[in-house]
């Protein structure tokens, strides 16, 4: 017979009614899926007993796939089939990747579909066909939905599955898509910090700042996070993401190697001594020292002492590199260590002591350590998980999420319009009126960009639509409301309608691809670098539009009424002001432009004033006094 | 009249209780409900209702309400695992019948 959970008071669900939710952790190294049974989150093995799911797959010729430990074993041997670290392609395109030289894949790049489209996501070629970062990734999760549907007798409503906080909208978007290709009903993506945060509890406590120190395999995330009424908001994000446990692993391979006096080693042995390396690290977190044997393939005798003073020795830097990006999330929080309330310790590699001996001294207090690193995300997820699925009564819970980097909107002159700021609780929505900048025009291009920056071209493009069937009308008459929503998975779809006829266009930004986490940590460096250079920029773009609507005003007037109303030498003086105007208008001397278009201005006060007084002779030409006073 | 846990599932509910942080005891009962008439109820319980009757099984409390125990009189719930899956299981001695998923039963 099935086997029961105990519920909360009140909430025993009805027979095959079981509301199972899961929280899944998909990492870069290794994936995890927890859930609440019981009352308590865990984390759910497989048959063999393990926790940790390596996020590896690997495509074999007849079509089949492995997961796991067996595709992880199968690394050396079939590299270009076996793919690792697929997470960090989700949303990604072939030029955001980088350097991909040293790569075993066999990347194929999708080209942009058109003109101001993205290119599309980076895909791997494998000899089972081409496959994109999202099959890859629902490889692993149909493996943790299988592994939950086990462990807990019956089927999913659902999932929270992490992100990282930098994760931009394609990134997101894609984990969203690799879910659903594994059939699993994505209740909510949740920052990765958020999750931590969560799992320690920290929802229920005081307010303040936390800060969630993450190293994990191969990558480093630092998250400044605020609680303020039961919502996080990060803060700020650093990291680096070519530095994690492995590197720890890697000095100690380096130390034998050097100790021993050996040559360059076969992929075999290297593997040998890489796997002894992260034995040895794990030993020295609890012991003094540790003794390293092995035989290599060639007969020589590996047989060296490790004591943790030579291991915290050689790994100095490596620890130090942690703190440069630490300092900086802070500097982009403007926040002192003091004003950090609590650290959050996530990611197997802060087991060593020497990284919490760091992190302490830098806060000046002790990290929160006591749950399982390479869990807690996952544990933090499943306690979200069982909360939306309506398993506990969720009056005292609400937690929200927040968006990682402003939305907004073109405008003329190259300008950003934010639509929804950054930091704003999600899920939400704004709306903002925009009007037309030519007479009789009929249609608007909406371009959708994220960032902080000021000037368009500094900010990242996710989406371009265009809203068509606007009624001629003059300039600045036209009403069109542009409204953005934010789903609660930090999705985003745009509307614009016009509001006399109620012509309507809308897009769902499911951009294909987006930021690097560089970008996005060096966006939010650079907007508050370049405040003051974007406050130029904005004033000279503001003035280049109004010079070229002044100057596309005088020339309709002069066309229509030049010859009629001004004399020859009026007229040149018109045009020398226009050209001058004109020989100013590329440059970037915003007090030129200024002088130049009053100039202009003044040029044309006279003229002005006498096509006024034609059109209004024209108006009331041939008509009685009575018609015009009714 | 009674009912009662095994030991081993007293260990884990007391573990579950204290993970939980609070809660008084164990509330069993049943439900009118399921495709084959009713149904198990298994929480946490944080107070003792008036009428509930209460009984001891290996330092735990156990609450039930007095209408659902003359079907669940004599039942010992058990803590086991089956595969990848744990979880209580109930020994119930009134059963007559019950629905092939063993989620609901008939006296």
């Amino acid at each position: 017979m099935a086997l029961l959970q105990i519920s909360e008071p009140g909430l025993s669900t009805l027979p095959h009614q079981h509301r199972l939710a899961v929280g899944i952790d998909l990492g870069t190294t290794n994936s995890l899926v927890a859930t609440v049974r019981n009352g308590i989150s865990v984390v759910l093995n497989d048959e063999q007993g393990r926790l940790l799911l390596p996020s590896v797959v690997r495509y074999l010729e007849d079509g089949s796939v492995q997961v796991g430990e067996s595709a992880q074993a199968a690394q050396n041997l079939d590299p270009s089939n076996t793919i690792v670290s697929a997470k960090r392609f989700m949303g990604r395109g072939l030029k955001d990747i980088g350097d991909v030289s040293g790569s075993p894949y066999r990347f194929v790049d999708i080209p942009s579909t058109g003109s101001g489209q993205a290119p599309g996501m980076v895909q791997l070629r494998t000899v089972a066909g081409v496959k994109s970062p999202v099959e890859v990734s629902a490889e692993i999760l149909k493996q943790l939905r299988a592994r939950a549907e086990a462990s807990l007798g019956g089927e999913l409503v659902g999932a929270v599955i992490t992100v990282p906080a930098y994760f931009d909208d394609a990134q997101r978007q894609a984990t969203k898509d690799a879910a659903r290709l594994a059939g699993i009903n994505v209740l909510r993506l949740l920052n990765e910090p958020t999750a931590a945060a969560i799992a320690y509890g920290l929802d229920n406590a005081s307010e303040g700042v936390y800060a969630v120190y993450d190293l994990g395999g191969g990558t480093f995330d630092i998250s400044i996070l605020r609680l303020s009424r039961g919502v996080f908001e990060v803060l700020a994000a650093n990291g680096d993401s070519a530095l994690g446990g492995d590197d720890f692993d890697h000095r100690i391979y380096c130390w034998l190697l050097a100790q021993n006096e050996l040559p360059p080693l076969n992929p075999h042995d290297t593997r040998l001594l890489l796997t002894r390396a992260r034995a040895a690290k794990e030993e020295l977190t609890e012991h003094a020292e540790t003794r390293i044997t092995a035989v290599l393939s060639g007969g020589e005798i590996i047989d060296n002492l490790l004591t943790q003073q030579v291991f915290h020795e050689m790994t100095r830097n490596l620890v130090s590199r942690t703190l440069q990006p630490l300092r900086r999330a802070l500097r982009d929080a403007q926040l002192t260590v003091e004003e950090v309330k609590g650290v959050v310790m996530v990611g197997g590699a802060t087991r060593m002591p020497q990284v919490q001996r760091a992190v302490a001294e830098f806060f000046g207090q002790t990290p929160l350590t006591n749950l399982d690193p390479d869990k807690v995300v996952a544990l933090g997820a499943a306690i979200q998980a069982n909360v939306l699925a309506g398993n506990r009564s969720g009056d005292d819970w609400l937690l929200l999420d927040v968006l990682p980097l402003s939305l907004g909107i073109e405008i003329m002159g190259g300008l950003t319009e934010k639509i929804v700021p950054r930091n704003s609780t999600i899920p939400t929505a704004r709306a903002q009126e925009f009007t037309t900048y030519k007479d009789g025009q009929t249609a608007m291009s909406v371009h959708v960009v994220q960032g902080e920056r000021e000037l368009v071209a500094d900010c990242r493009s996710l989406a371009r639509f265009e809203l068509r069937g606007i009624p001629p009308m003059v300039a600045g008459a036209a009403r069109i409301r542009v409204t953005y929503q934010v789903d609660a998975d930090g999705l985003l779809s745009v509307s614009a309608r016009e509001m006399s006829r109620g012509v309507e266009a809308h897009i769902t930004v499911k951009p294909s691809y987006g930021l690097s986490d560089e970008e996005v940590t060096r966006m939010l460096a650079e907007s508050n670098a370049h405040a003051a250079d974007d406050m130029r920029a904005r004033a000279l773009r503001e003035q280049q539009v109004e010079a070229r609507q002044l100057l596309e005003a005088v020339q309709n007037a002069l066309d229509e009424d030049g010859t009629a109303l001004l004399a020859p030498d009026e007229r040149a003086a018109i045009q020398d002001g226009m050209a001058a105007l004109g020989a100013v208008l590329p440059g970037s001397d915003l007090p030129a432009i200024k002088r130049a278009v009053s100039k202009l201005n003044e040029l044309t006060v006279a003229f002005a004033q006498r096509r006024m007084d034609n059109n209004v002779a024209r108006a009331l030409g041939g008509k009685k006094l009575s018609d015009l006073e009714m | 009249m009674s009912v009662s846990l095994t030991e081993s599932a007293a260990k884990h509910v007391q573990n579950f209780i204290t993970k939980r942080g609070k809660g008084v005891g164990l509330r069993l009962g049943v439900k009118t409900s399921g495709c084959s008439g009713m149904a198990y109820k298994l929480e946490f319980a944080d107070e003792v209702a008036s009428d509930d009757l209460t009984f001891e099984s290996h330092g735990v409390t156990l609450l039930v309400d007095p209408k659902s125990l003359p079907y669940i009189n004599g039942m010992e719930l058990d803590y086991t695992r089956e595969g990848l899956n744990e979880g209580f299981k109930f020994n119930n001695p009134n059963v007559k019948d019950q629905c092939g998923c063993g989620e609901s039963f008939k006296v």
